[in-house]
């Protein structure tokens, strides 16, 4: 490889020469796989229209797929090439934006985060709308119940006076609600959630994911009020600690974690 | 105030003081200065956390100096420097003074940006941002990890439902309704689809707000989410207004091979290096002093030239790799969690042992709905149309010339977002609803109307494949008048197949079939248009980097384009005549873009 020269200006850390050379070595090995080859995939989709379906019904479609592309791909291609009537929704294709949280064989995912190579694909593969919020068409539900429990956790900042440049907070107490900040809304926690399923009362996962991120925020004054929301019926209590909010998150918040410090702060207060 | 609804045959009314086009960053920064003072409607085709403000990653530009010496006014170079001098630099003033305050106002509501050790906002560095006038690079953008607009958008979605802003989501709006009054363009309204239900809504508001965002889909490697495409820019010019600098569509170095997915500068800000195929850190050749943290524009072309030589990676030698192996697993985690995540997901590789195989993206639309700095829409070069608004990726101020800087979008939508609502609110005040036209839902319904019942055998994917493709093979990082053509002449074709569209679901209810065939239509208009107007410009400059013209001609370019459409029905020929619009100037001479 070409000598680097490290000049005043250059601030960029250099990795050390055999580290690069091992690097290479690595990625040569890697560029001499053959082409990959597109191969058989059985879809089979929970299909409904209320407009023409008295229920919902089974549909199997098979497309030819490659291993690492994902299942949103073979949906699309479901939809552009087979039947555009299909319905779902779908953005950003790399999860984050939320939009694609679907059943897909038993369990909560992101159509666009799961890949083909994650399946048994000597298997049908089936997708499904998530459950427990209204069946809408196809892979669509109603989110408004979903964003109401949301918006009655007061998810905003509260806080008073206004400070002249910035808040301050330290690299802890910023690193202590980290891990809720990372949620895109995307309902796959909630909807995975027995509990939900049986009480769609239940604030559900999302929103406490989503109170934590302000309990616990340092710069936040309504913490109490927050908690004495989620104290209610139909609050943190009902949760059963079945973790299966934890598995479906696609951006590995630990949901059940975040649910347990929320229960925790009503016993004993808040700790920042 | 005004709120009110109603329906008259089959199609629901509403009034509303302002009305806001768009959920994303720019939409909603605008919908929270308005929503307090005046009553306001935000209408988005997406759910407002949706919104592709979510994917962006590496940071938010603003001489904070928290960590080191920095200015706006140094900030302002680099912006105009950056911009290749088509940036109107006293637009670019006033993003980079009005930056501070707008990372401020993201703070104390509530974004968690990253700290430094005494508890304020942290900064990293980004491609062209340097310290005074280019002697190094600085420390300028505010971060909240790699998910920094997934974090402005959440905030500004927090805000909202604080202001109790009203939302109409998955609301496709998909004309803008004007009158004449005494000669002069009036903005009336918009009117809007209703996914869930086939329904057609008249907004009608004293002020209009287009907040759309870009149109990365008219390109098949893109980071644009599927549901870019641009539609309020195409709505905008098939009312007759002129779009500006459409030919400077800018490609960010570092997609995931293959994919398009971004992976943040904010990598190469926190010390990851590009290398081709032996291993060399070519960017040392082509920008000595800023190497890897040069603009876009240069770092792209850099890539494709290595590729174009022949020392790309990879079993087809068609891309370059992003070397993060040194910056060590806590960096990666910590810093770069997301991106470290996308390269593991979707190529299967793992940055903190391996680099990444990367190829530039279509990533961000310079051009767009001409405004000035107050946010308002302009017919022409000067003349302003009263009560109508764009904001964010979709306007084009300019604040980014002939390629934006990383960062400084964020900081756009923030800046001209806020002045977009305050001004759209003041105007609210004082005017009066401009009356409705009879047919005020004409154009839809027969929009719709003829994709639905259309018997035509063409398919809405075919199409706009095509269209991906010939873009990306012709009108991608290098052009020539031949690719150019080449395009244009496929751009031509489709647009004769597009009347015959056959839409496959005939049913109400989220018809995702007949709303992306209308995207489709959009996607074909602006395509066109980034086309012609490369082709009229025969120079290079920034992202528009002509092979048969390669150096920039100050002479005779230094001016924007402004594309008009004389003519152009659907299924029909558009007919676009092409003017120029004055760079307006205050303390930056040009100069060679050397870094
Ligand atoms: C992957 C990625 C990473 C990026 N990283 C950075 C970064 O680190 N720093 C930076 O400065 N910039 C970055 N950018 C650029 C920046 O994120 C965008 O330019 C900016 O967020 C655009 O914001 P916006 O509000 O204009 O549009 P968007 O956020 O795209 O919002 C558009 C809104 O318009 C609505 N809409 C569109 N059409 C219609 C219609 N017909 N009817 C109703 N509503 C409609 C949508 O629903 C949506 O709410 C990045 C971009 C990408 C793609
Ligand atoms: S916590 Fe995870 S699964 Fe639940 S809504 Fe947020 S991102 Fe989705
Ligand atoms: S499409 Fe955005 S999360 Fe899957």
């Amino acid at each position: 490889m070409a000598a680097t020269q490290i000049t005043d200006n250059d601030t960029t850390p250099e990795p050390v020469d055999s580290a690069a050379e091992a690097a290479d070595r690595q990625v040569q090995a890697a560029d001499a796989i053959e082409e990959p080859q597109s191969f058989p995939v059985t879809v089979i989709v929970r299909r409904y229209d209320p407009e023409i379906d008295d229920e919902p019904r089974w549909v199997d479609y098979d497309v030819q797929m490659f291993a690492t592309e994902r299942i949103l791909d073979a949906l699309h291609r479901i939809k552009w090439e087979q039947d555009p009537s299909l319905a779902f929704r779908r953005s950003c294709a790399h999860g984050v934006c939320g939009s694609d949280a679907m059943r897909i064989n038993g369990k909560n995912r992101l159509a666009c985060k799961a890949l083909v190579k994650d399946f048994d694909t000597s298997k049908p593969i089936y997708v499904e709308a998530i459950k427990g919020l209204p069946l809408e068409k196809d892979l669509i539900v109603d989110m408004e119940p979903f964003f109401d429990s949301f918006r009655e956790i007061q998810p905003f900042l509260q806080a008073t006076g206004k400070p002249e440049k910035e808040r301050h907070q330290t690299i802890a107490q910023r690193e202590r609600f980290d891990d809720t900040t990372k949620c895109i809304l995307c309902a796959a926690c909630t909807t995975s959630c027995p509990v939900f399923w049986t009480d769609g009362q239940y604030f559900g996962p999302a929103a406490i994911v989503n109170a934590h991120r302000f309990i616990f925020d340092s710069r936040d004054e309504a913490s109490q009020v927050r908690l004495d929301i989620l104290n209610d019926r139909e609050g943190v209590w009902r949760c059963r600690t079945t973790f299966n909010c934890t598995d479906a998150c696609p951006r590995g918040i630990q949901v059940t974690k975040a649910i347990a410090e929320v229960k925790q702060a009503m016993m004993t207060g808040v700790k920042l | 105030m005004a709120d009110q609804s109603s329906v008259t045959d089959g199609i629901h009314y509403h009034q509303h003081d302002v009305v806001i086009v768009g959920a994303g960053g720019a939409g909603m920064r605008a919908a929270i200065e308005s929503a307090p003072k005046a009553s306001t409607a935000v209408i988005t085709k997406l759910y407002p956390t949706r919104s592709h403000t979510g994917a962006a990653q590496g940071g938010m530009a603003a001489a904070l100096a928290n960590v080191e010496e920095d200015s706006n006014e140094w900030h302002t170079y680099d912006t105009v420097k950056g911009g290749d001098y088509l940036t109107d630099q006293d637009s670019a003033e006033i993003l980079t003074r009005e930056a501070i305050d707008a990372v401020y106002d993201l703070e104390n509501m509530g974004l968690p940006f990253n700290r430094t050790p005494e508890g304020k906002i942290d900064q990293r560095r980004f491609g062209g941002h340097t310290r005074d006038h280019g002697k190094a690079p600085v420390r300028r953008a505010c971060y909240a990890a790699d998910r920094t607009g997934h974090m402005i958008l959440q905030t500004l979605y927090q805000n909202c439902v604080k202001h109790g802003v009203q939302f109409f989501n998955e609301f496709y709006v998909l004309d803008l309704v004007m009158a004449e009054i005494d000669g002069v363009k009036r903005v009336s309204g918009v009117v809007a689809y209703e996914l869930a239900t086939g329904e057609i809504h008249v907004f009608q508001g004293k002020s209009v707000i287009f907040a759309t965002g870009g149109f990365g889909k008219i390109y098949k490697t893109t980071s644009n989410a599927h549901t870019l495409t641009g539609d309020g820019v195409g709505i905008v010019w098939r009312k007759g207004l002129p779009l500006e600098d459409m030919e400077f569509y800018q490609f960010h170095p570092t997609g995931l091979a293959g994919l398009g997915i971004l992976l943040t500068e904010g990598a190469r800000g926190e010390g990851a290096i590009l290398r081709n195929a032996s291993g060399e850190r070519f960017m040392e050749r082509y920008a000595p002093t800023i190497k890897d943290l040069a603009p876009r524009d240069i770092v792209a072309r850099s890539m494709v030239q290595e590729v174009l030589d022949g020392r790309g990676a990879g079993p087809h030698k068609d891309y370059v790799y992003l070397d993060c192996t040194h910056l060590g697993a806590e960096v990666l985690e910590t810093k770069l969690p997301d991106i470290t995540e996308f390269a593991r997901t979707y190529l299967g590789v793992d940055p903190v042992t391996e680099r990444v195989p990367v190829y530039p993206t279509a990533h961000y639309a310079m051009g767009g709905i001409p405004t000035n700095n107050d946010a308002e829409v302009l017919a022409d070069n000067e003349t302003v149309v009263p009560g109508l608004y764009a904001a964010g990726e979709c306007a084009c101020v300019s604040v980014h010339g002939a390629n934006r800087l990383g960062t400084n979008s964020l900081l756009d939508i923030n800046v001209f977002g806020k002045r977009a609502g305050n001004n759209a609110v003041a105007y609210a005040q004082t005017a009066d609803f401009v009356d409705l036209p009879a047919d005020a839902a004409d154009g839809v319904v027969k929009l719709l109307a003829q994709l639905r019942e259309g018997t035509g055998t063409e398919n809405v994917a075919e199409i706009r494949k095509a269209l991906q493709e010939t873009m990306d093979r012709n009108a991608q990082v290098f052009r020539t008048d031949e690719t150019l053509q080449t395009a244009l002449a496929d751009i031509a074709v489709l647009r004769t197949r597009y009347p015959n569209v056959r839409i496959h679901d005939r049913g109400r209810r989220f018809n995702t079939d007949l709303l992306e065939a209308v995207e489709l239509g959009f996607l074909l208009d602006l395509a066109e248009i980034v086309v012609v107007s490369a082709i009229n410009r025969k120079e290079s400059r920034g992202a528009h980097m002509r092979d048969d013209y390669p150096t920039r001609d100050d002479e005779n370019y230094m001016q924007h384009t402004m594309a008009y459409r004389t003519a152009g029905d659907i299924g029909l020929p558009q007919e676009i005549r092409l003017d120029w619009k004055p760079v307006r100037f205050t303390h930056y001479e040009p100069q060679e873009r050397k870094y």
